[in-house]
Parts: structure tokens; C-alpha cells; sequence
């Protein structure tokens, strides 16, 4: 914390919504915020950018410490699904909690997209 | 739906139209509510609703200009009320808009659950909207006996 100048911010840092990486293959979204429209926005256009720009075959959302998520996020991860669907790709989510995963059960996501419990599960069942 | 008469506590929020306060209002719903000591399932139950009426008012109520939107809290013994209002462009076909997958913003990826979810977490949920004069969305919510609190 930059407490040398004697201040002690709230946030270290401004933090983007979600880190966003391509493992093999499978682009990995870490996110740390709530999942709603405002992050929705711009997850959906570094995920985008990122599917223009690398050889992108799978999508992974990884739900570790989203604590909550609303129809927003049902728009962002079914979009991204739509645009790897076509060359064979899939889409899934993991270390997905309880309130986020009622909504996705309600939403009846887990349809077309693969729930797994953690990140080494979801690379596994991917790749 | 009746709208509750001699309510116990009432709070007030006018905030501006910007995705950024989704969550400011959906946190001030949430700790509003904690008073009467919810379970946390019932707490994130509001959230959800109170986020996707906000969410609304952002896309559809004001999709061009910035506008304001008003939160209404109340509680009386087990039961909340909240009131979200727009001045903005309100909605043609509300029987239309209430369909759980319709929705009028599919180039936005909106997934058209928004009133599902809103009718799913909440008890009773009430649209008033008339085109050019904004929408009026009641959502109540009847919590459980918590037979820890007084």
C-alpha cells in the first residue's frame, strides 16, 4: 500500500475488471468484480480484441472471487460462446460460487456451456 | 399492488445514469436491507433484482443522454419495498418487455432476463410506463422469520 507518501489508499491500484490471457489455445478471463453491465462492457472488448488477434479456439471463465453476477453477465459469456461455436470451439466456466451459480442454473447456461471446479480441471477438460 | 402505508424506515436515492453506479446502487439496496437481518440468499435476491431494474433504466430508459434515476427504499417489519424510476423513453409493449429472452438491445448482448430474474428473486414486481414519460418498475420482497432478530 503507498503508504510512504503517508496516505493509505483504498484500492493499490485502479483495477481493470479481469485479467485476460491465451493459454494454449484457450483465452483464460480471471475476473475480480462483480459481473454486471458496467464490466460487462469492457470484458467484452478486451475479449474480443483478444479472439481478433490471437488464435483464439476456446473460451474459459474463471468466477474466482465473483461474488456476484446478473443477467449482464449471462449476455457477456453467451456472446463470446456465439463467436468460437462456429470453428469448433467451446465455452466454459469455473470456481463458480453459489450466488453466481444459481443464476447461471436459472438462466439455463449450463446447456450449451461446461461448468468445471477449478482452472486445472477446465485446462484438462478443454485442451 | 398495494404499495406499503406507515412503513417502519424509508431512504431516497437519485443518482445519474452511469453503468458505474449499478453496483453503488445495488451495495446501498443491500445495506439498507441488512437491518432486518436477511439471510444472505434473500440479500443477494435484492441485489440481483435492484441490478437489473438500474440496468434498464441505463440501456433502455436513457439510451443516448444521461438522466437520473430514483431509488426508493422501504421496510416494513419483514417486508421491502423499491421503486425505480426514469424519466426516459419508456416502453411501448410492457407485456412484450416482461418475456423472459425478448429483448430490444441483442447488438448490446442484453439476454432479455432482466424481468425474469427481477420477477424470480422478488415477491411482486409492478411496471408503469408510458413512451416519452419514463417507467416505474415495484419490486417487493417478503423475507423470512429470522428467529435471531427481534
Amino acid at each position: 500500500m503507498g503508504t510512504e507518501t503517508g496516505f493509505t489508499w483504498l484500492k493499490e491500484k485502479e483495477e481493470a475488471g479481469a485479467q485476460l490471457c491465451v493459454r494454449s489455445g484457450i483465452l483464460i478471463i480471471q475476473m475480480h468484480a462483480d459481473l454486471d453491465h458496467h464490466n460487462a462492457l469492457w470484458i467484452r472488448e478486451q475479449a474480443d480484441k483478444m479472439i481478433e488477434r490471437q488464435n483464439v479456439k476456446h473460451i474459459l471463465f474463471d468466477f474466482t472471487g465473483v461474488e456476484f453476477m446478473d443477467s449482464s453477465g449471462i449476455g457477456v459469456i453467451m456472446g463470446r460462446y456465439k463467436k468460437v461455436i462456429f470453428t469448433g470451439g467451446k465455452a466454459a466456466v469455473c470456481n463458480v460460487g453459489s450466488a453466481v451459480d444459481r443464476i447461471m442454473r436459472m438462466s439455463g447456461l449450463y446447456k450449451i456451456i461446461e461448468k468445471y471446479d477449478n482452472l486445472e480441471e477446465a485446462l484438462k477438460g478443454l485442451c | 399492488m398495494e404499495l406499503l402505508d406507515n412503513y417502519e424506515n424509508e431512504a431516497e436515492l437519485v443518482f445519474d445514469s452511469v453503468s458505474r453506479n449499478e453496483g453503488f446502487a445495488r451495495m446501498v439496496a443491500a445495506v439498507f436491507t441488512a437491518q432486518i437481518n436477511p439471510t444472505i440468499e434473500e440479500l443477494n435476491d435484492v441485489k440481483t433484482a435492484v441490478s437489473e431494474a438500474v440496468t434498464n433504466c441505463i440501456i433502455h430508459g436513457y439510451p443516448n443522454i444521461k438522466g437520473k434515476i430514483k431509488m426508493t427504499l422501504r421496510l416494513k417489519k419483514r417486508q421491502l419495498e423499491v421503486t425505480i424510476e426514469d424519466e426516459g423513453v419508456g416502453i411501448v409493449d410492457i407485456e412484450k418487455a416482461m418475456e423472459p429472452l425478448y429483448t430490444t438491445r441483442p447488438d448490446m448482448e442484453r439476454s432479455g432476463m432482466g424481468f425474469a430474474f427481477m420477477e424470480a428473486f422478488m415477491n411482486d414486481l409492478k411496471v408503469e410506463s408510458e413512451p416519452g414519460h419514463g417507467t416505474k418498475v415495484f419490486l417487493r420482497k417478503i423475507f423470512s422469520d429470522n428467529p435471531d432478530s427481534e
